[in-house]
């Protein structure tokens, strides 16, 4: 494990839209996830290999160094305190806003908001910056529902399209940050394999300057 | 808890069984053996002091990770220490009061709110030197030395050793003259080098080109001594970094000149300390440990509440993590010799004086069934006509 370089990714659409990246700086996967049941995957590079794991999952491997690198979205950063891992690099993809979604209009029956949602650490960051006392339900999926049952009056939740949201009648009421995926790099790798990691963050920043010319 | 979990211990608490107390305790000694051939006088800080003395300059985080309880007799609030840098400073600094250089060294359990990382101990066995009563390039590269040594000593290789200076933040932070949030905010964010974040928060700011410039290169001046010629095109002009760069220089050079295995890796981003800490900065990783595994560096101030400022660098670690990646260096266990028990004519002679020449002596208890071998002993004192004999175990 000591001389290969390990990354993490998230099964979905971030390792779909990693991959071109992956393959503009040579890193080519032997097989594809969805159909291997391999937990770890050759590359073409001998001394390159991927894990494809839980979103949630990509940071905590990181921080302890069981990959070297990973790319996580900044959601998932933002819940998890992002410590003892370095964020270099935005990757521009997987792009999406986090947001405070509910019925329009409707004032809280309740003294303290009820917050439905999967992020509970950075809703209560958020509302403590707010100056708000909030009551926070964790759920682990369709967030969109806990408004309509009433067991919360506003969900905080990644947004895409909001077709979701709507079909449900419900709108996006606050934007609390964009979100994008991040490369994370474990802080002890970028010390011990530091030319090899410093390499591929300067390719992946120039195959995202290419893919994203304007900024 | 009920009467079936009474032997569970607090998560991140840990004890040691016999044969891993055995092999740290024997570490213990030769580390502190070393210590001592180089001068460095063992202290032993208490346990628990009052809660201003533990925390002194440090910062929040170290607020955080300490126990505190109330001092039945002042009504003061106690702390358990969780790092025992800042007693032995006000050792220094308070008690001793020496003008010449003090070098100390220590060893002791402190205790953690939390764990540093996961699966980490709450109660590490922290182990550390420090020198006091000069500032220069002779005692950093002192307790790097020792620090270096340490790990040989553990039987540790393949090291990598990490060197910053704050010193060169401290001087960027101040050419911008941020008010102490904006301080904060930037230091978050080149702690985690986050480019992205970065960049946007100088975009925001009205700044100098040149001090953007610089802000802006300090999350990617990390690597070999290159980065040093880099940071002095860029920063070269702000107050006190070129000295910083060329302190961090020397040291470097005369580290891959007394220890060439080392590895050397520079980030003058990396701030670990940043509170207390004024001048290099260091951290030793190895390879399969996704954090560091000691940590040190010069904190000249940190006398002054104590009544006098000093000069001071140190490092510090923790005893089990180094029994661990020393790969469980044991000592070879001399071997056990199993006595008879009863009160026959010489036994007690033969076993004094076998256990003055160092022999461990196991008595056997008076309608005890298990034998030598079962008690663990290789080797068993046995009558032989008029005299005692120690013979192997059948």
């Amino acid at each position: 494990m000591t001389d290969t370089l390990t990354i993490a990714l998230s099964k979905g659409r971030i390792y779909k839209e990693t991959l071109p990246f992956l393959e503009e700086v040579g890193i080519v996967p032997a097989d594809d996830p969805e159909k291997s049941r391999k937990l770890i995957l050759d590359t073409n590079r001998e001394d390159v290999k991927l894990v494809v794991i839980r979103a949630a999952d990509v940071p905590t491997y990181v921080q302890y160094g069981a990959a070297d690198v990973g790319v996580a979205g900044k959601d998932v950063l933002m819940e998890h305190g992002g410590e003892g891992v370095y964020e270099p690099l935005d990757l521009k993809i997987a792009r999406c806003k986090l947001m405070v979604a509910g019925f329009p209009g409707t004032r809280p029956k309740r003294p303290r908001l009820r917050v439905a949602t999967k992020f509970v650490n950075l809703t209560r960051d958020y509302y403590a910056r707010k100056g708000e006392q909030v009551e926070i339900i964790k759920l682990y999926g369709s967030m969109e529902l806990a408004p309509i049952v009433d067991l919360a009056d506003v969900i905080v939740d990644l947004v895409d399209t909001g077709n979701t949201l709507r079909a449900n009648g419900l709108e996006p009421l606050e934007h609390i940050a964009d979100i994008s995926s991040r490369l994370i790099v474990n802080k002890a790798s970028m010390k011990m394999k530091q030319a090899r990691v410093r390499r591929l963050i300067d390719e992946l920043r120039e195959a995202v300057n290419r893919r994203n010319p304007e900024s | 808890m009920s009467s079936d979990d009474r032997w569970l211990l607090p998560e991140g608490i840990d004890e040691a069984l016999p044969e891993q107390a055995e092999a740290l305790e024997a570490l213990r000694r030769r580390i502190l053996d070393l210590y001592a051939s180089w001068g460095y006088a063992l202290v032993m800080p208490p346990f628990i002091e009052f809660i201003e003395s533990l925390l002194t300059g440090t910062g929040r985080d170290l607020d955080l990770q300490t126990f505190k309880l109330t001092d039945q007799l002042s009504g003061r609030t106690l702390g358990i220490r969780a790092d025992m840098t800042p007693q032995v400073a006000r050792i220094d600094a308070h008690r001793l009061g020496r003008e010449v250089p003090t070098r100390l060294c220590y060893m002791g359990t402190v205790l953690k709110t939390r764990p540093e990382h996961l699966g980490g101990s709450r109660s590490p066995l922290q182990v550390g030197a420090e020198l006091y009563g000069h500032s220069g390039l002779d005692s950093d590269f002192e307790v790097l030395s020792l620090m270096i040594e340490t790990f040989r000593l553990c039987g540790i290789e393949r090291i990598h050793l990490d060197l910053g200076h704050v010193g060169i933040y401290r001087a960027l932070a101040r050419a911008a003259g941020w008010d102490e949030a904006h301080e904060a905010g930037f230091f978050d964010m080149l702690q985690r080098k986050a480019r992205p974040e970065i960049d946007a928060f100088l975009a925001d700011r009205p700044l100098e080109d040149s001090l953007r410039e610089a802000l802006a290169a300090l999350p990617d001046l990390n690597g070999d001594a290159s980065v040093l010629d880099q940071a002095r095109r860029l920063m070269g002009a702000f107050d006190g970094i070129p000295a910083a760069l060329d302190s961090i220089e020397a040291i470097g050079r005369r580290l891959a000149e007394r220890y060439p295995e080392v590895h050397l890796n520079h980030d003058l981003a990396e701030l670990r300390g940043y509170h207390y800490q004024t001048g290099l900065v260091f951290a030793a990783y190895v390879p399969g440990q996704g954090r560091e595994i000691a940590r040190g560096g010069r904190y000249d101030d940190i006398g002054r509440v104590f009544g006098r400022a000093r000069p001071a660098t140190g490092f510090s670690t923790d005893l089990k993590t180094l029994w661990l990646l020393g790969g469980h260096a044991t000592v070879a266990s001399p071997g056990c010799i199993f006595a008879p028990a009863g009160d026959e004519a010489g036994l007690e002679a033969a076993i004094a004086g076998l256990r003055a020449e160092g022999r461990r002596v196991v008595r056997a208890l008076e309608g005890q069934q298990a034998g030598a071998a079962e008690m663990g002993c290789s080797h068993e004192l046995r009558r032989q006509g008029d005299a005692w004999q120690v013979v192997p175990v059948a």
